[in-house]
């Protein structure tokens, strides 16, 4: 309960000071913003001053900062986001469409990446040293060093135009999850990998593991019921961190496959400074930060062996 | 874990399905879709055969009839009567009347636009048509009305303040499913007044890196797939998956100046930055295209295109011998200086259209070359209209469209009579601004045309660099694609699928 209260105090915080941030990052920007939005508007053959000048008019644009951020505040309270600047729809409307694409997609990157680095680091860290391990370490660090945009062009090429397997961008049908979860989740994993693979190594090495063994159980029985618990402690931790990468790899990864995410819209709204769209996905994107660290720091409290004892 | 592998299994074999096998013809290109408003996302209701226009252009540009079978002016060339189709019908399936076409223009005319530039003082209803009464003669309003922002769409789609809330068109695609910002789907719509599609459905999808969508058509994906990149043509002309096709449309690569700006006010140090630029090989080496730009106005433009107008040349010699003749010398850097001023200016670009950094970056070598130094500024692409509302753009690169409607006169006009954000800048000529109103009025012609290529060309207040084209990427199987110069229309209603 003691957690939940001081996540619920911290969510309120991020609240306020991202949309502080955001408000004072975008009022900080060089160039007009109705200039901007115009230009987001009504594309560069179309954008010039009498449209400027027309979303001035309709916006009401320059007003002073501090009431037009209170104003923002005191809606956000009432639950309203505001509406977009640049398409004219309701904030609302936009992120839970965009920000449920992102989910879903980030979701199976997660799970892609759990399904495919952990399993191997584990093996790796029980013979530290192994030809496994070696090889898992080139193979991570390669993956790792690879950016994600060049990630989704390589995979592309050889899942899409050679082998004609998956397609190559879009949205809306299972198959489309594929190419963009697995471009995220190869960066994910070759973390993750090193992650289990270190504290498999850790925890092999230590006494309580070897006198498990040394009782008589088998090598099986003395990881699934003393190894794979306490490895999954730092490896849930660092989950928590690894959304702060996800976010990012989804913002170019989201570009390349043409996947309508939150990131996508992040970008969008930045480079035509729709200000009410920027601060509701920051928002957005922190209060996931907040819950995503909440969750795992209840359920590291409840798995970890130490804590339970 | 067995299970998720069996689904990711499953998927990869079900993707390995027909791409037509369910008769909708997928199209992929760069344009997101905002909402359904028409000011800012019509361009992609009217390519799809979504929504139409009162007139439609051919690939010449001359105005054939859309929703309206005939227009004509009054004696005094200040009313203007659209008769309208009968049997037009909307896709809610109310029908197509004078007041539903009054009330569609009448919106438009009050967004930002090239309607709201015309001297339209009223649109009203008349006797199966529509009349447009002007506070002056204007010859060009047939054309502003094929612009894709006069699209005629229902009266319930639009809210109480006019914004579109639901494209209800009248095209031969009616919309089943609008998912701004990326996708939309369309089925053939039974009672269109025209021939009916030989496709089914079509859908369309907005994906804005180029690399993707080229890869989309060499996968086979995307049916149709639009503006893709030089390296991509290359390679897709290799492949079997699909069939390039390229055509010269009316927009020009050119270079903005500041006619004002101290280093830039003399008309010959235009030229010099002019005869400073290898176009041939920027069109080869970066945009690989045939040739470079010899004049403003590229030969897709019909006949302001002059031929015969002496073709903008490439010849770095003389235009340091232009530059020496105004009093500038090569400082100990190389970099030439007047009264201690140094000859350096910034160019203004932004990256939507991916060539204008590259071709931005050639420039500043090439200026270098001639003794003038560059800076550049990639940005946003509503800098090169701020910049030039407050006079702090020294010059600009950027792609102009002469057919935003389908004659060069309403860009001439706006951007040349006097000046314009995205044209002359610090520089006026009465007699192009005669010229430009002549043409508009209609009663300039030819000639008058030609003058006004041939002082652009002398005058330089925008350097031309290129002309561009237009790409297009079909699948085999799909027939009939033709890529329309004006930019209007996708033509889907006139694809066949080869059985």
């Amino acid at each position: 309960m003691n957690t939940l209260m001081t996540r619920a105090i911290q969510a309120l915080m991020v609240a306020v000071l991202i949309g502080a941030a955001t408000f004072a990052m975008m009022r900080a920007l060089p160039g007009d913003a109705a200039y901007r939005i115009a230009a987001g508007r009504y594309g560069y053959d179309n954008v010039d001053t009498a449209a400027a000048d027309a979303v001035r008019d309709e916006l009401g644009l320059g007003g002073p900062a501090l009431p037009a951020f209170l104003g923002w505040l005191g809606d956000l309270l009432r639950l309203d986001f505001g509406t977009s600047l640049v398409t004219g729809q309701p904030v609302i409307e936009e992120i839970g469409h965009q920000l449920g694409a992102s989910m879903a997609l980030a979701g199976v990157a997660v799970l892609l990446s759990l399904i495919l680095g952990p399993p191997l680091g584990i093996l790796a860290g029980l013979r530290p040293g192994g030809v496994l391990d070696r090889v898992l370490l080139v193979v991570s660090t390669g993956l790792k060093a690879v950016p994600q945009f060049l990630m989704a062009l390589i995979l592309i090429l050889i899942l899409s135009v050679q082998f004609r397997l998956l397609p190559a961008a879009g949205h809306g049908e299972a198959r489309h999850f594929i190419l963009p979860a697995l471009a995220l989740a190869l960066g994910l994993a070759a973390v993750n990998a090193r992650i289990a693979r270190d504290a498999m190594a850790r925890i092999g090495a230590m006494p309580f593991y070897s006198f498990a063994q040394w009782m008589g159980l088998s090598p099986r029985q003395t990881l699934w019921r003393h190894g794979l618990r306490n490895v999954s402690v730092p490896l849930l931790t660092y989950l928590g961190l690894q959304f702060v990468t996800l976010v990012e790899g989804v913002v170019v990864v989201e570009a390349v496959f043409g996947w309508p995410g939150i990131g996508h819209a992040l970008v969008h709204a930045i480079f035509s400074r729709d200000v009410p769209m920027v601060q509701g996905t920051a928002l957005c994107l922190g209060l996931s930060f907040v819950l995503i660290n909440t969750l795992i720091d209840l359920v590291t409290q409840r798995i970890d062996p130490r804590r339970a004892a | 874990m067995k299970h998720t592998l069996a689904v990711l299994a499953a998927a990869l074999v079900t993707s390995a399905t027909p791409v037509l096998a369910d008769d909708t013809l997928d199209v992929v290109a760069q344009f997101e879709i905002q909402s359904a408003e028409p000011s800012t996302s019509g361009y992609i209701f009217t390519r799809m055969g979504v929504a139409e226009t009162l007139t439609n252009a051919d690939p010449a540009g001359v105005l054939v009839p859309g929703l309206a079978t005939d227009w004509a002016a009054s004696e005094d060339g200040l009313t203007w009567t659209f008769t309208l189709r009968d049997g037009g019908l909307f896709h809610d399936g109310t029908a197509v009347t004078p007041d539903a076409v009054a009330n569609a223009l009448t919106i438009a005319r009050g967004k930002p636009g090239p309607l709201a530039k015309t001297p339209v003082t009223a649109i009203e209803a008349g006797e199966g048509a529509v009349v447009i009464t002007l506070s002056e003669p204007f010859a060009a309003l047939p054309a502003y009305l094929a612009h894709y922002s006069a699209q005629i769409l229902a009266p319930a789609a639009y809210g109480a303040d006019g914004a579109g809330v639901q494209v209800i068109g009248t095209g031969p695609y009616r919309i089943t499913d609008l998912a701004p910002p990326l996708r939309l789907k369309a089925e053939a719509f039974a009672d269109y007044w025209g021939n009916a599609p030989h496709v089914p459905n079509v859908s369309y999808a907005a994906v804005s890196r180029v690399e993707t969508r080229a890869l989309m058509a060499e996968s086979g994906e995307a049916d149709f797939v639009f503006g893709l990149d030089p390296a991509s043509v290359a390679r897709l002309d290799m492949s079997d998956a699909a069939t390039v096709h390229s055509v010269a449309i009316p927009r020009t690569l050119l270079m903005k100046v500041n006619a004002s700006h101290p280093a830039l006010s003399e008309p010959e140090a235009r030229q010099a930055l002019s005869l400073s630029i290898d176009r041939e090989g920027i069109a080869k080496a970066v945009l690989r295209y045939p040739e470079g730009a010899t004049q403003l106005f590229p030969p897709s433009v019909g006949d302001w295109h002059d031929a015969n107008l002496a073709p903008l040349a490439y010849d770095p010699e003389a235009a340091r011998a232009l530059l020496a003749d105004l009093g500038w010398t090569a400082g100990s850097d190389g970099i030439l200086t007047r009264d201690g001023e140094r000859f350096a200016l910034t160019l203004t670009t932004y990256p939507d259209r991916p060539e204008l950094p590259l071709v931005a970056s050639v420039l500043e070598q090439q200026f270098r070359a001639i003794g003038v130094e560059l800076t550049i500024n990639t940005t946003n692409s509503s800098e090169i209209s701020s910049g030039h509302q407050d006079g702090s753009l020294d010059l600009g690169l950027i792609a102009r469209n002469f057919g935003l409607i389908p004659t060069p006169v309403g860009t001439v006009l706006s951007d040349y009579a006097p000046t314009g954000d995205w044209g002359a800048m610090g520089w006026q000529n009465d007699e192009i601004i005669a010229l430009a109103r002549s043409v508009g009025r209609g009663d300039g012609g030819l000639e008058a045309q030609k003058r006004i290529a041939e002082i652009l060309q002398t005058e330089l207040p925008i350097i031309p660099i290129a002309w561009y084209r237009q790409t297009l990427a079909v699948a085999k199987g799909v027939e009939g694609a033709v890529i329309d110069p004006w930019e209007r229309t996708f033509g889907l209603q006139d694809l066949k699928l080869a059985q």
